[in-house]
C-alpha cells in the first residue's frame, strides 16, 4: 500500500469530511492497512484528537478509538473489571512493539473474523460510537457493512458479571484457531454468554439458555454438597457419594454445552478443520464455564 | 512535508514524502542498524524507540512521530554496548540477524520491568523472531545478564 497525502485533521467534523471521499482511509495503528495493494490518496490520521485516552467512571468505560492494544492489555480499571479477561485477550497479539501501535478503533472497525478483540468486547456490554451513525451496540455493528463513518470511541457499560478468556493458538504469537469468551451475570437469574471467534468467521454472541445456566449452576451445588458430604463422612464412602452426583451434573453440562456448539457454524482453514473447532469450542466453553464456577480468575 | 522530530537526542528536521515509514527515514538519517526482516509486521527486527515505547518502524509513518524523540540503538551506545557484548559473550545468538531489534526490545523490558521473570522475558520479547536460537540462548543469556547486573557470580 502506498500513501499519497497525509492529513492530521484538528476535528472530528474534519476528519470525517475528509473520509467522504472514496480514496480516503482513516489511519488507525495502520498495521492491517499496510499489509493492502494499491494507493490511499488521503490518509486521516486521528491522532491529534484526544482519542488515546480511557476514562472510567461508576457506569461505564469510554475508550477512545486510537487507544491502543497494550494500553487496554495495561490498564487497571478494565482489568479489575473483566478479572484479568483484557490481558488475556490481547497478549498474544503478535508483540509488545506491535501492540503498541494497534489501535482498538483499527481492530474493531476491521471486524476481523480472527479477532480476539472483537470476542471478548462481545462479551461485555459494548457500544460503538460513531461520528455519524451514533451509539450502536458492538453485535449490531459487527454485522453492519463498511462505510465512510468514523468510529470515534467504544463505551463499554458497566454490569455485574465475571468474565473469562480462552484462546486457542497453534503457536504463541500466530493468528488464534478459535477464540472463546465466557461471562456471567451476577445475580439468582443470572444470564450467561458465550462468544465464539475465528471460526475463522467473525465472532458470534450465544446467550446460554437457561438449561445451561441451571446445569452450570446445578454443577456448582452439587460440588459444593459433596463437599460438605466429605467433612463428615469416612473417605471412601464420600467419594462414592459424590461421584454420581457430580457426573450427572457434569453430563448434563456437557450435553448442554454440545447442543450450544452445534449452533454454532464453523469452517475450515489452513489453521484447523471446522470439526476440530467444534471440539475446540467444546472443551473452551466447559473450561470457561469451570473458571467462572470455582472463581479462578486472575 | 516538513517533519521534524528529536533523532537520538539531537533535534533533526527533514522535508520527506507524505507516505514515508519510520523505518525508511531513519534509514535515510544513516541509522543503519534499524533493519527490515519482514512484510508484515511481524519479526520485530525494526523495533526503535517512539517516545520511549518500543515499536515496529516499518508499520508506522514518519509523520506519526512529528515533535517526537525517536531513539535507535545508535542512540543508546552505552547501554546497548553493555548488553550486546554481554550476550555475544554469552554465545547466546547464532547468526545475529536478530539482534539489533533483540536488544532494542530487551532494554525497553529492563526499562520497564527492572527484575523480570523468565515468563515475563518470554512475553516481552515474543515479537522478536529468531530462525536459528530457538529462544533458549537468548532467554539464558538475558537471565545470566540480569544475574551479573546484580553482583552475581555468572558470566
Ligand atoms: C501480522 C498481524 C497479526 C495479527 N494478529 C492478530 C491476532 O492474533 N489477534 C487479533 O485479534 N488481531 C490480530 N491482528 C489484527 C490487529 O490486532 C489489529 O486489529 C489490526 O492491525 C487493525 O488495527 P490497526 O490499528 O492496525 O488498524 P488499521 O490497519 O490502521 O485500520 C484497519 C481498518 O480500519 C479502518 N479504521 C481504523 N481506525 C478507524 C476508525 N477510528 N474509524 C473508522 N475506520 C477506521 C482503516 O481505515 C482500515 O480500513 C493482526 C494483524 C496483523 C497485521
Ligand atoms: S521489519 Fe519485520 S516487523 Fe518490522
Ligand atoms: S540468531 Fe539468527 S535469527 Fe536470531
Amino acid at each position: 500500500m502506498k500513501i499519497k497525502q497525509y492529513v492530521r485533521p484538528a476535528s472530528l467534523e474534519e476528519a470525517y469530511e475528509l473520509n467522504q471521499k472514496k480514496s480516503a482511509r482513516i489511519l488507525g495503528g495502520m498495521l492491517w492497512m499496510r499489509l493492502g495493494r494499491g494507493m490511499v490518496q488521503t490518509a486521516v490520521d486521528l491522532s491529534g484528537l484526544g482519542l488515546d485516552q480511557i476514562v472510567e467512571t461508576q457506569e461505564e468505560f469510554s475508550i477512545g478509538s486510537m487507544v491502543t492494544l497494550r494500553t487496554l492489555e495495561q490498564h487497571e480499571g478494565l482489568g479489575r473489571y473483566t478479572q484479568g479477561a483484557m490481558r488475556e485477550a490481547v497478549h498474544s497479539i503478535v508483540g509488545v512493539q506491535f501492540r503498541n501501535l494497534a489501535t482498538v478503533g483499527g481492530s474493531i472497525w476491521g471486524r476481523f473474523g480472527f479477532s480476539d478483540v472483537l470476542t471478548l468486547f462481545l462479551a461485555l456490554d459494548t457500544w460503538v460510537e460513531l461520528y455519524q451513525g451514533g451509539l450502536v451496540p458492538l453485535a449490531k455493528f459487527a454485522e453492519m457493512k463498511k462505510d465512510n463513518d468514523i468510529l470515534v470511541r467504544l463505551i463499554v457499560k458497566k454490569r455485574a458479571q465475571k468474565t473469562v478468556y480462552l484462546s486457542f493458538r497453534n503457536t504463541r504469537t500466530d493468528f488464534p484457531v478459535l477464540t472463546c469468551a465466557v461471562c456471567m451475570e451476577n445475580g439468582p437469574e443470572a444470564q450467561g454468554y458465550a462468544v465464539i471467534g475465528a471460526r475463522p468467521g467473525r465472532a458470534l454472541c450465544f446467550a446460554l439458555g437457561r438449561e445451561l445456566s441451571d446445569a452450570a449452576a446445578e454443577s456448582r451445588r452439587s460440588t459444593s454438597s459433596a463437599r460438605g458430604l466429605q467433612k463428615d463422612m469416612p473417605a471412601e464412602r464420600a467419594l462414592s457419594e459424590s461421584v454420581p452426583i457430580e457426573s450427572a451434573a457434569s453430563e448434563k453440562l456437557e450435553l448442554a454445552v454440545r447442543e450450544l456448539v452445534q449452533k454454532v457454524p464453523m469452517g475450515s482453514n489452513m489453521r484447523a478443520s471446522a470439526e476440530y473447532r467444534s471440539h475446540l469450542a467444546e472443551v473452551l466453553i466447559r473450561r470457561g464455564l469451570k473458571k467462572l464456577q470455582e472463581g479462578e480468575l486472575s | 512535508m516538513k517533519l521534524s522530530m528529536i533523532l537520538n537526542g539531537r533535534k533533526t528536521e527533514e522535508e520527506i514524502a507524505e507516505g514515508m515509514t519510520l523505518y525508511d527515514f531513519l534509514r535515510s538519517q544513516g541509522c543503519s542498524s534499524v533493519k527490515c526482516g519482514c512484510e508484515t509486521s511481524n519479526c520485530g527486527l525494526c523495533t526503535v524507540f517512539l517516545n520511549e515505547k518500543p515499536v515496529l518502524s516499518c508499520s508506522v509513518l514518519a509523520m506519526r512521530a512529528q515533535g517526537c524523540h525517536v531513539d535507535t540503538l545508535e542512540g543508546l551506545q552505552e547501554e546497548a554496548k553493555e548488553f550486546g557484548t554481554f550476550i555475544a559473550n554469552q554465545g547466546a545468538e547464532q547468526c545475529g540477524f536478530c539482534n539489533p531489534g533483540m536488544i532494542m526490545n530487551a532494554i525497553a523490558l529492563f526499562r520497564e520491568i527492572p527484575d523480570p521473570t523468565a515468563e515475563e522475558i518470554k512475553e516481552y520479547l515474543a515479537g522478536n523472531l529468531c530462525r536459528c536460537s530457538g529462544y533458549e540462548g537468548q532467554l539464558r543469556g538475558i537471565l545470566n545478564f540480569l544475574d551479573w547486573k546484580k553482583g552475581g557470580v555468572r558470566e
